[in-house]
Protein backbone atom coordinates (compact mmCIF):
# COMPACT_ATOMS: atom_id res chain seq x y z
CA UNK A 1 0.00 0.00 0.00
CA UNK A 2 2.84 2.35 0.95
CA UNK A 3 6.07 1.83 -0.36
CA UNK A 4 9.59 3.48 0.02
CA UNK A 5 12.39 2.70 -2.80
CA UNK A 6 15.46 4.04 -2.01
CA UNK A 7 14.47 6.73 -0.74
CA UNK A 8 17.38 9.45 0.46
CA UNK A 9 17.12 12.81 2.15
CA UNK A 10 19.48 15.49 3.50
CA UNK A 11 19.33 18.10 5.39
CA UNK A 12 22.27 20.06 4.88
CA UNK A 13 25.72 17.68 5.60
CA UNK A 14 23.50 15.34 7.80
CA UNK A 15 21.98 12.21 5.63
CA UNK A 16 18.60 11.41 7.62
CA UNK A 17 17.15 9.29 5.15
CA UNK A 18 20.09 6.47 3.26
CA UNK A 19 18.49 5.02 0.39
CA UNK A 20 15.25 3.80 2.43
CA UNK A 21 13.67 0.65 0.94
CA UNK A 22 10.25 -0.67 2.71
CA UNK A 23 6.81 -1.98 1.56
CA UNK A 24 3.57 -1.41 4.30
CA UNK A 25 0.75 -3.99 3.67
CA UNK A 26 -2.91 -2.86 3.63
CA UNK A 27 -4.38 -3.63 7.17
CA UNK A 28 -1.00 -3.64 9.33
CA UNK A 29 0.31 -1.34 11.72
CA UNK A 30 3.70 -0.56 10.50
CA UNK A 31 6.15 1.27 13.44
CA UNK A 32 8.98 2.83 13.17
CA UNK A 33 11.08 3.34 16.36
CA UNK A 34 14.61 4.55 16.51
CA UNK A 35 16.52 7.62 18.48
CA UNK A 36 15.20 11.39 18.80
CA UNK A 37 16.48 12.50 15.51
CA UNK A 38 16.94 9.35 13.79
CA UNK A 39 14.40 10.64 10.74
CA UNK A 40 11.38 8.59 11.94
CA UNK A 41 9.15 11.74 11.35
CA UNK A 42 10.94 12.82 8.50
CA UNK A 43 10.16 9.43 6.50
CA UNK A 44 6.37 9.62 7.76
CA UNK A 45 6.05 13.04 6.05
CA UNK A 46 7.59 11.84 3.21
CA UNK A 47 4.49 9.79 2.64
CA UNK A 48 2.15 13.16 2.82
CA UNK A 49 4.62 15.04 0.80
CA UNK A 50 5.29 17.13 3.69
CA UNK A 51 8.99 16.32 2.51
CA UNK A 52 10.38 15.36 -1.05
CA UNK A 53 12.95 12.90 -0.95
CA UNK A 54 16.22 14.08 -2.51
CA UNK A 55 16.81 10.69 -4.81
CA UNK A 56 14.15 7.85 -4.80
CA UNK A 57 10.50 7.65 -4.36
CA UNK A 58 7.65 7.24 -2.49
CA UNK A 59 4.57 5.19 -3.64
CA UNK A 60 0.69 5.31 -2.65
CA UNK A 61 -0.69 2.70 -3.91
CA UNK A 62 -0.13 2.75 -7.57
CA UNK A 63 0.60 6.95 -7.28
CA UNK A 64 3.86 8.29 -6.84
CA UNK A 65 3.34 10.68 -4.03
CA UNK A 66 6.44 12.84 -4.59
CA UNK A 67 5.50 13.64 -8.44
CA UNK A 68 2.24 14.28 -7.98
CA UNK A 69 0.40 17.61 -8.03
CA UNK A 70 -3.11 19.50 -7.78
CA UNK A 71 -6.24 17.24 -7.64
CA UNK A 72 -4.24 14.05 -7.94
CA UNK A 73 -1.77 14.60 -4.69
CA UNK A 74 -5.24 16.28 -3.40
CA UNK A 75 -6.73 12.53 -4.02
CA UNK A 76 -3.68 10.64 -2.26
CA UNK A 77 -3.74 12.93 0.94
CA UNK A 78 -7.51 12.38 0.98
CA UNK A 79 -6.64 8.45 1.46
CA UNK A 80 -4.73 9.43 4.77
CA UNK A 81 -5.33 10.96 8.03
CA UNK A 82 -2.73 12.46 10.36
CA UNK A 83 -2.37 12.14 13.93
CA UNK A 84 0.60 15.33 14.78
CA UNK A 85 2.72 15.21 17.44
CA UNK A 86 1.37 18.35 19.23
CA UNK A 87 -2.58 16.98 17.65
CA UNK A 88 -2.13 20.52 15.38
CA UNK A 89 -5.75 21.64 16.58
CA UNK A 90 -6.82 24.97 15.33
CA UNK A 91 -7.12 26.98 18.78
CA UNK A 92 -9.99 29.58 18.14
CA UNK A 93 -12.01 26.66 17.67
CA UNK A 94 -14.24 24.47 19.92
CA UNK A 95 -13.27 20.51 20.07
CA UNK A 96 -16.53 20.14 18.18
CA UNK A 97 -15.41 22.66 15.30
CA UNK A 98 -12.18 21.16 14.97
CA UNK A 99 -13.22 17.68 14.42
CA UNK A 100 -15.53 18.93 11.71
CA UNK A 101 -13.51 21.36 9.71
CA UNK A 102 -11.94 18.60 7.37
CA UNK A 103 -15.66 17.71 6.46
CA UNK A 104 -17.24 21.35 6.61
CA UNK A 105 -14.10 22.46 4.29
CA UNK A 106 -14.10 19.55 2.17
CA UNK A 107 -17.56 17.97 1.81
CA UNK A 108 -21.16 19.33 0.66
CA UNK A 109 -23.07 16.94 3.44
CA UNK A 110 -25.23 18.83 5.14
CA UNK A 111 -24.19 20.45 9.01
CA UNK A 112 -26.20 17.93 10.85
CA UNK A 113 -24.61 15.17 9.42
CA UNK A 114 -21.14 16.57 9.77
CA UNK A 115 -21.85 16.94 13.36
CA UNK A 116 -23.96 13.82 13.84
CA UNK A 117 -19.88 11.81 12.40
CA UNK A 118 -18.23 14.31 14.69
CA UNK A 119 -19.88 13.17 17.85
CA UNK A 120 -19.50 9.79 16.36
CA UNK A 121 -15.95 9.66 16.17
CA UNK A 122 -15.66 11.82 19.40
CA UNK A 123 -17.31 9.07 21.67
CA UNK A 124 -15.43 6.58 19.48
CA UNK A 125 -12.13 7.88 21.23
CA UNK A 126 -14.00 8.07 24.22
CA UNK A 127 -14.47 11.78 24.24
CA UNK A 128 -18.06 12.39 24.52
CA UNK A 129 -19.40 15.77 26.00
CA UNK A 130 -16.32 18.21 25.52
CA UNK A 131 -17.53 18.67 22.04
CA UNK A 132 -17.81 23.31 23.21
CA UNK A 133 -14.28 23.04 25.24
CA UNK A 134 -11.59 24.35 23.53
CA UNK A 135 -8.26 22.80 22.76
CA UNK A 136 -6.66 25.15 25.63
CA UNK A 137 -8.81 23.89 27.79
CA UNK A 138 -8.24 20.49 27.61
CA UNK A 139 -5.77 18.02 28.52
CA UNK A 140 -2.69 16.56 26.25
CA UNK A 141 -3.44 13.53 26.06
CA UNK A 142 -7.16 14.69 25.34
CA UNK A 143 -5.62 16.94 22.81
CA UNK A 144 -4.18 14.30 21.13
CA UNK A 145 -7.34 12.12 21.05
CA UNK A 146 -9.86 15.03 19.74
CA UNK A 147 -6.69 15.27 16.85
CA UNK A 148 -7.12 11.33 15.94
CA UNK A 149 -11.07 12.20 15.79
CA UNK A 150 -10.09 14.76 13.26
CA UNK A 151 -7.77 12.50 11.59
CA UNK A 152 -10.55 9.72 11.45
CA UNK A 153 -13.71 11.93 11.08
CA UNK A 154 -13.05 11.13 6.60
CA UNK A 155 -12.98 7.91 7.30
CA UNK A 156 -9.25 7.43 5.99
CA UNK A 157 -7.56 3.81 4.21
CA UNK A 158 -4.37 4.97 6.05
CA UNK A 159 -3.47 6.24 9.59
CA UNK A 160 -0.34 7.99 10.54
CA UNK A 161 0.59 8.47 13.95
CA UNK A 162 3.47 11.04 14.79
CA UNK A 163 4.83 9.69 18.35
CA UNK A 164 1.44 9.14 19.79
CA UNK A 165 2.47 9.21 23.56
CA UNK A 166 4.91 11.70 23.18
CA UNK A 167 4.31 14.03 26.44
CA UNK A 168 1.97 12.17 27.98
CA UNK A 169 2.07 10.09 31.61
CA UNK A 170 2.12 5.98 30.98
CA UNK A 171 -1.46 5.71 31.97
CA UNK A 172 -2.46 8.11 29.18
CA UNK A 173 0.12 5.93 26.77
CA UNK A 174 -1.18 3.12 27.54
CA UNK A 175 -4.49 4.52 27.06
CA UNK A 176 -3.55 5.91 23.42
CA UNK A 177 -2.03 2.92 22.65
CA UNK A 178 -4.89 0.46 23.26
CA UNK A 179 -7.47 2.89 21.35
CA UNK A 180 -4.65 2.81 18.32
CA UNK A 181 -5.60 -0.86 18.22
CA UNK A 182 -9.13 -0.64 18.51
CA UNK A 183 -9.40 1.84 15.79
CA UNK A 184 -6.72 -0.97 13.62
CA UNK A 185 -9.61 -3.60 14.88
CA UNK A 186 -13.06 -1.57 14.27
CA UNK A 187 -11.84 0.16 10.81
CA UNK A 188 -9.64 -1.94 9.37
CA UNK A 189 -7.24 0.57 8.57
CA UNK A 190 -3.74 0.71 7.72
CA UNK A 191 -1.31 2.41 10.45
CA UNK A 192 2.12 3.70 10.48
CA UNK A 193 3.25 4.83 13.67
CA UNK A 194 6.09 6.75 14.50
CA UNK A 195 7.58 6.53 18.14
CA UNK A 196 10.13 5.94 20.28
CA UNK A 197 8.15 4.32 23.02
CA UNK A 198 9.10 0.37 22.52
CA UNK A 199 6.18 -0.63 24.55
CA UNK A 200 3.53 1.42 22.40
CA UNK A 201 5.35 0.03 19.05
CA UNK A 202 5.56 -3.59 20.13
CA UNK A 203 1.99 -3.71 21.76
CA UNK A 204 0.64 -1.99 18.70
CA UNK A 205 2.50 -3.24 15.71
CA UNK A 206 2.01 -5.96 13.27
CA UNK A 207 5.63 -5.36 12.19
CA UNK A 208 8.29 -3.21 13.67
CA UNK A 209 11.38 -1.53 12.09
CA UNK A 210 14.33 0.20 13.87
CA UNK A 211 15.58 3.33 12.08
CA UNK A 212 19.15 3.91 12.73
CA UNK A 213 21.60 5.79 10.40
CA UNK A 214 19.02 6.50 7.66
CA UNK A 215 18.59 2.63 7.42
CA UNK A 216 16.22 -0.11 8.81
CA UNK A 217 18.63 -2.06 10.86
CA UNK A 218 16.04 -4.14 11.86
CA UNK A 219 12.42 -4.51 10.69
CA UNK A 220 10.23 -7.60 11.67
CA UNK A 221 6.97 -8.78 13.96
CA UNK A 222 7.21 -7.94 17.03
CA UNK A 223 8.41 -11.34 18.71
CA UNK A 224 11.15 -11.72 16.45
CA UNK A 225 12.63 -8.12 16.89
CA UNK A 226 12.23 -8.69 21.18
CA UNK A 227 14.32 -11.57 19.86
CA UNK A 228 16.58 -9.62 17.54
CA UNK A 229 20.67 -9.91 18.51
CA UNK A 230 21.06 -6.31 16.57
CA UNK A 231 23.25 -4.33 18.98
CA UNK A 232 21.42 -1.16 18.72
CA UNK A 233 17.80 -2.91 19.36
CA UNK A 234 19.32 -4.98 22.33
CA UNK A 235 20.37 -1.31 23.74
CA UNK A 236 16.91 0.13 22.74
CA UNK A 237 15.32 -2.64 24.49
CA UNK A 238 17.57 -2.79 27.57
CA UNK A 239 16.84 0.87 27.81
CA UNK A 240 13.19 0.81 28.10
CA UNK A 241 14.13 -2.40 30.71
CA UNK A 242 12.04 -5.04 27.78
CA UNK A 243 13.38 -8.82 27.76
CA UNK A 244 9.96 -10.29 25.78
CA UNK A 245 6.92 -9.80 24.54
CA UNK A 246 5.81 -10.74 28.58
CA UNK A 247 7.07 -7.53 29.61
CA UNK A 248 4.69 -5.70 26.80
CA UNK A 249 1.94 -7.92 27.79
CA UNK A 250 2.60 -7.20 31.72
CA UNK A 251 2.58 -3.32 31.19
CA UNK A 252 -1.02 -3.75 29.44
CA UNK A 253 -2.77 -5.69 32.37
CA UNK A 254 -2.46 -8.43 29.17
CA UNK B 1 0.73 23.13 -0.14
CA UNK B 2 2.26 26.08 2.12
CA UNK B 3 4.39 24.05 4.10
CA UNK B 4 8.08 24.42 3.38
CA UNK B 5 10.89 22.39 3.63
CA UNK B 6 13.24 23.35 6.12
CA UNK B 7 16.61 25.02 4.56
CA UNK B 8 19.73 24.23 6.42
CA UNK B 9 22.86 25.73 5.35
CA UNK B 10 26.44 26.07 5.38
CA UNK B 11 27.75 28.97 7.05
CA UNK B 12 29.27 31.25 4.65
CA UNK B 13 32.65 31.18 3.16
CA UNK B 14 33.13 34.61 3.39
CA UNK B 15 31.38 38.27 3.53
CA UNK B 16 30.72 38.01 -0.61
CA UNK B 17 28.75 34.50 -0.14
CA UNK B 18 26.84 35.56 3.24
CA UNK B 19 25.83 39.15 0.72
CA UNK B 20 25.24 36.89 -2.13
CA UNK B 21 22.99 34.32 -0.13
CA UNK B 22 21.39 37.31 1.55
CA UNK B 23 20.41 38.73 -2.18
CA UNK B 24 19.19 35.90 -2.92
CA UNK B 25 17.43 34.88 0.05
CA UNK B 26 15.59 38.35 -0.53
CA UNK B 27 14.85 37.82 -4.23
CA UNK B 28 13.31 34.50 -3.17
CA UNK B 29 11.00 36.09 -0.41
CA UNK B 30 9.63 38.22 -2.74
CA UNK B 31 9.04 35.83 -5.29
CA UNK B 32 6.90 33.63 -2.75
CA UNK B 33 5.08 36.45 -1.20
CA UNK B 34 3.58 37.47 -4.65
CA UNK B 35 2.59 33.84 -5.58
CA UNK B 36 0.99 34.22 -1.83
CA UNK B 37 -1.05 37.31 -3.02
CA UNK B 38 -1.77 36.30 -6.04
CA UNK B 39 -2.56 32.36 -5.09
CA UNK B 40 -4.76 34.32 -1.71
CA UNK B 41 -6.61 37.02 -4.75
CA UNK B 42 -7.47 34.09 -6.69
CA UNK B 43 -9.74 32.20 -3.93
CA UNK B 44 -11.85 35.61 -3.81
CA UNK B 45 -14.68 34.13 -5.38
CA UNK B 46 -15.07 31.69 -2.94
CA UNK B 47 -15.66 35.46 -0.50
CA UNK B 48 -19.65 34.17 0.01
CA UNK B 49 -19.17 30.50 -0.05
CA UNK B 50 -20.68 28.86 3.10
CA UNK B 51 -17.39 27.84 4.08
CA UNK B 52 -15.76 31.32 4.11
CA UNK B 53 -18.59 33.83 4.65
CA UNK B 54 -18.34 33.87 8.52
CA UNK B 55 -14.29 34.00 8.71
CA UNK B 56 -14.33 37.00 6.26
CA UNK B 57 -16.71 38.65 8.27
CA UNK B 58 -14.85 37.84 11.67
CA UNK B 59 -11.27 39.24 9.84
CA UNK B 60 -13.63 42.62 9.02
CA UNK B 61 -14.62 42.90 12.16
CA UNK B 62 -11.00 41.99 13.80
CA UNK B 63 -9.48 44.81 10.85
CA UNK B 64 -12.14 47.43 11.16
CA UNK B 65 -14.05 47.63 14.37
CA UNK B 66 -11.26 46.26 17.09
CA UNK B 67 -8.90 48.51 15.38
CA UNK B 68 -11.23 51.65 15.51
CA UNK B 69 -9.88 52.79 18.99
CA UNK B 70 -6.09 53.12 18.18
CA UNK B 71 -7.10 54.57 14.89
CA UNK B 72 -9.26 57.43 16.26
CA UNK B 73 -6.11 58.77 18.81
CA UNK B 74 -3.60 58.29 15.78
CA UNK B 75 -6.12 60.73 13.46
CA UNK B 76 -7.56 63.06 15.95
CA UNK B 77 -3.68 63.93 16.96
CA UNK B 78 -2.17 63.60 13.74
CA UNK B 79 -4.90 66.50 12.10
CA UNK B 80 -4.08 68.60 15.76
CA UNK B 81 -0.04 68.04 15.29
CA UNK B 82 -0.25 69.26 12.06
CA UNK B 83 -2.72 72.24 12.49
CA UNK B 84 -0.51 73.16 15.52
CA UNK B 85 2.83 72.95 13.39
CA UNK B 86 1.82 74.82 10.13
CA UNK B 87 -0.51 77.29 12.36
CA UNK B 88 2.06 78.75 14.22
CA UNK B 89 4.06 78.88 10.93
CA UNK B 90 1.57 80.62 8.82
CA UNK B 91 0.63 83.02 12.03
CA UNK B 92 3.75 85.03 11.65
CA UNK B 93 2.84 86.14 7.87
CA UNK B 94 -1.26 86.53 9.65
CA UNK B 95 -2.11 83.25 6.80
CA UNK B 96 -3.16 80.64 9.69
CA UNK B 97 -6.81 81.13 8.08
CA UNK B 98 -5.53 78.28 5.51
CA UNK B 99 -4.58 76.07 7.49
CA UNK B 100 -8.05 73.78 7.06
CA UNK B 101 -5.98 73.54 3.24
CA UNK B 102 -3.27 72.41 4.53
CA UNK B 103 -4.28 69.50 7.10
CA UNK B 104 -7.26 68.81 4.75
CA UNK B 105 -4.65 68.37 1.57
CA UNK B 106 -2.09 66.65 3.78
CA UNK B 107 -4.57 64.23 5.27
CA UNK B 108 -6.63 63.29 2.07
CA UNK B 109 -3.15 62.52 0.07
CA UNK B 110 -0.03 61.16 2.56
CA UNK B 111 -1.13 61.26 6.14
CA UNK B 112 -4.37 59.66 5.93
CA UNK B 113 -3.26 56.67 4.40
CA UNK B 114 0.15 56.91 5.70
CA UNK B 115 -0.71 56.97 9.31
CA UNK B 116 -3.68 54.07 8.98
CA UNK B 117 -1.35 51.92 7.01
CA UNK B 118 1.39 52.45 10.05
CA UNK B 119 -1.33 51.36 12.63
CA UNK B 120 -2.46 48.60 10.95
CA UNK B 121 0.68 47.24 9.95
CA UNK B 122 1.68 47.40 13.53
CA UNK B 123 -1.42 46.06 15.24
CA UNK B 124 -3.06 43.60 13.05
CA UNK B 125 0.28 43.10 10.85
CA UNK B 126 2.10 42.01 13.87
CA UNK B 127 -1.20 39.76 15.06
CA UNK B 128 -1.56 37.96 12.12
CA UNK B 129 2.19 37.31 11.46
CA UNK B 130 2.17 35.64 15.16
CA UNK B 131 -0.96 33.75 14.58
CA UNK B 132 0.41 32.29 10.93
CA UNK B 133 3.99 31.60 12.90
CA UNK B 134 2.48 29.84 15.87
CA UNK B 135 0.23 28.00 13.69
CA UNK B 136 3.08 27.13 11.28
CA UNK B 137 5.70 25.91 14.07
CA UNK B 138 2.31 23.70 15.84
CA UNK B 139 1.98 22.30 12.82
CA UNK B 140 -1.58 23.61 12.48
CA UNK B 141 -0.42 24.52 8.81
CA UNK B 142 1.01 21.05 8.01
CA UNK B 143 -2.39 19.56 9.52
CA UNK B 144 -4.22 22.01 6.90
CA UNK B 145 -1.79 21.01 3.78
CA UNK B 146 -2.85 17.13 4.45
CA UNK B 147 -6.20 17.75 5.18
CA UNK B 148 -5.78 19.36 2.17
CA UNK B 149 -7.89 22.45 3.22
CA UNK B 150 -5.95 25.54 1.03
CA UNK B 151 -4.47 27.75 4.29
CA UNK B 152 -4.32 30.67 1.15
CA UNK B 153 -8.64 30.07 0.91
CA UNK B 154 -8.90 29.39 4.68
CA UNK B 155 -6.83 31.73 6.37
CA UNK B 156 -5.02 34.25 3.62
CA UNK B 157 -7.98 35.71 1.52
CA UNK B 158 -10.40 36.00 4.52
CA UNK B 159 -7.41 38.19 5.62
CA UNK B 160 -6.87 39.68 2.53
CA UNK B 161 -10.49 40.83 1.56
CA UNK B 162 -10.30 42.52 5.33
CA UNK B 163 -7.74 44.27 4.83
CA UNK B 164 -7.75 45.66 1.67
CA UNK B 165 -11.08 46.64 2.08
CA UNK B 166 -11.43 47.86 5.79
CA UNK B 167 -8.05 50.15 5.11
CA UNK B 168 -9.36 52.12 2.48
CA UNK B 169 -12.58 52.82 4.86
CA UNK B 170 -10.22 53.38 7.81
CA UNK B 171 -8.67 55.79 5.87
CA UNK B 172 -11.86 57.74 5.23
CA UNK B 173 -12.03 57.70 8.83
CA UNK B 174 -9.08 58.59 10.02
CA UNK B 175 -9.24 61.21 7.18
CA UNK B 176 -12.15 62.91 8.81
CA UNK B 177 -11.03 62.90 12.44
CA UNK B 178 -7.80 64.23 11.14
CA UNK B 179 -9.46 66.73 9.31
CA UNK B 180 -11.46 67.44 12.85
CA UNK B 181 -8.59 67.74 15.12
CA UNK B 182 -7.04 70.11 12.96
CA UNK B 183 -10.05 72.58 13.27
CA UNK B 184 -10.06 72.07 17.02
CA UNK B 185 -6.86 72.80 17.22
CA UNK B 186 -7.28 76.34 14.70
CA UNK B 187 -10.54 77.36 16.82
CA UNK B 188 -8.78 76.89 20.18
CA UNK B 189 -5.15 77.64 20.27
CA UNK B 190 -5.03 79.76 16.30
CA UNK B 191 -7.96 81.96 16.73
CA UNK B 192 -9.72 80.88 13.42
CA UNK B 193 -13.01 79.89 13.39
CA UNK B 194 -14.60 76.74 12.35
CA UNK B 195 -16.56 78.26 9.71
CA UNK B 196 -13.27 79.65 8.13
CA UNK B 197 -11.54 76.41 8.76
CA UNK B 198 -13.88 73.87 6.85
CA UNK B 199 -14.50 77.23 4.37
CA UNK B 200 -10.88 76.70 3.06
CA UNK B 201 -10.50 73.22 4.33
CA UNK B 202 -12.41 71.75 1.12
CA UNK B 203 -12.15 74.94 -1.60
CA UNK B 204 -8.56 73.59 -2.19
CA UNK B 205 -9.06 69.64 -2.24
CA UNK B 206 -10.14 67.43 -4.89
CA UNK B 207 -11.71 64.79 -5.57
CA UNK B 208 -8.51 63.09 -6.79
CA UNK B 209 -6.48 63.59 -3.36
CA UNK B 210 -9.33 61.80 -1.75
CA UNK B 211 -8.97 58.37 -4.30
CA UNK B 212 -4.99 58.65 -4.78
CA UNK B 213 -5.17 58.38 -0.95
CA UNK B 214 -7.92 55.44 -0.66
CA UNK B 215 -5.91 53.65 -3.36
CA UNK B 216 -3.04 54.00 -1.35
CA UNK B 217 -4.67 52.57 1.88
CA UNK B 218 -5.84 49.64 -0.45
CA UNK B 219 -2.23 49.42 -1.89
CA UNK B 220 -1.08 49.33 1.61
CA UNK B 221 -3.46 46.56 2.92
CA UNK B 222 -2.35 44.54 0.49
CA UNK B 223 1.30 44.72 1.48
CA UNK B 224 0.40 44.39 5.75
CA UNK B 225 -1.40 40.98 4.62
CA UNK B 226 1.14 39.31 2.44
CA UNK B 227 4.06 40.15 4.39
CA UNK B 228 2.21 39.10 7.52
CA UNK B 229 1.18 35.72 5.94
CA UNK B 230 4.47 35.42 4.24
CA UNK B 231 6.44 35.61 6.81
CA UNK B 232 4.31 33.86 9.27
CA UNK B 233 4.27 30.91 6.82
CA UNK B 234 8.04 30.99 6.87
CA UNK B 235 7.91 30.80 10.78
CA UNK B 236 10.48 28.17 11.98
CA UNK B 237 12.24 27.31 15.91
CA UNK B 238 9.10 27.64 17.89
CA UNK B 239 8.82 31.26 20.11
CA UNK B 240 11.57 32.63 18.71
CA UNK B 241 11.17 32.11 15.03
CA UNK B 242 7.42 33.45 15.60
CA UNK B 243 9.21 36.88 17.45
CA UNK B 244 11.62 37.04 14.28
CA UNK B 245 8.20 36.92 11.53
CA UNK B 246 6.40 39.60 13.73
CA UNK B 247 9.27 41.82 14.08
CA UNK B 248 9.93 41.14 10.41
CA UNK B 249 6.47 42.13 9.72
CA UNK B 250 6.15 45.23 11.26
CA UNK B 251 10.08 46.43 9.38
CA UNK B 252 9.15 45.63 6.01
CA UNK B 253 5.58 46.48 6.34
CA UNK B 254 6.92 50.19 7.41
CA UNK B 255 9.14 50.16 4.77
CA UNK B 256 7.06 48.86 2.16
CA UNK B 257 4.62 51.36 3.31
CA UNK B 258 7.17 54.03 2.70
CA UNK B 259 8.33 53.08 -0.49
CA UNK B 260 5.48 52.93 -2.19
CA UNK B 261 3.41 55.85 -0.82
CA UNK B 262 6.22 57.55 -2.34
CA UNK B 263 5.87 56.02 -5.96
CA UNK B 264 2.10 56.41 -5.78
CA UNK B 265 2.06 59.61 -4.65
CA UNK B 266 5.14 60.48 -7.57
CA UNK B 267 2.78 58.33 -10.48
CA UNK B 268 -0.35 60.79 -9.67
CA UNK B 269 0.92 64.16 -8.96
CA UNK B 270 4.51 64.53 -10.75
Amino acid sequence: MIRFENVTKRFGAKTVLDGLSFEIEKGETFVVVGTSGAGKSVSLRHMIRLLTPDAGRVWVGDDCVNEAGGKKLERILGRFGVLFQSGALLQWLNVEDNVCLPLRQKSKRPDGEIRRLAAEKLALVGLEGVGDKTPDNISGGMRKRVGLARAIVTEPEIILYDEPTSGLDPVISRQIDLLIDDLRKKLGVTSVVVTHDLYSALYVGTRVAMLHEGKFVVCAPPEEFVASEHPIVRDFLQAQSIADMHDVRKAFGK
Amino acid sequence: MITREPHIFDPPANVFAAAGRGIIMACQGTGQALLLLLGAAAQTPHLFSRKNRDDVMRQLYLVGIKSLGVVSVVALFTGMILALQAGLELRRYGQENNIGTLVCVSMLREMGPFMTGLVIAASVGSAIAAQMGTMTVAEEIAALDVMSINPLRYLMMPRLVALAVMLPLLTVYTNLLGIFGGAIVGATQLGVSLEAYFDNAFRYAENKDLYVGLFKAFLFGLIVVTVACHQGFAATEGAVGVGRATRRTVIVSFLLILVVGYFVTRMFYQ
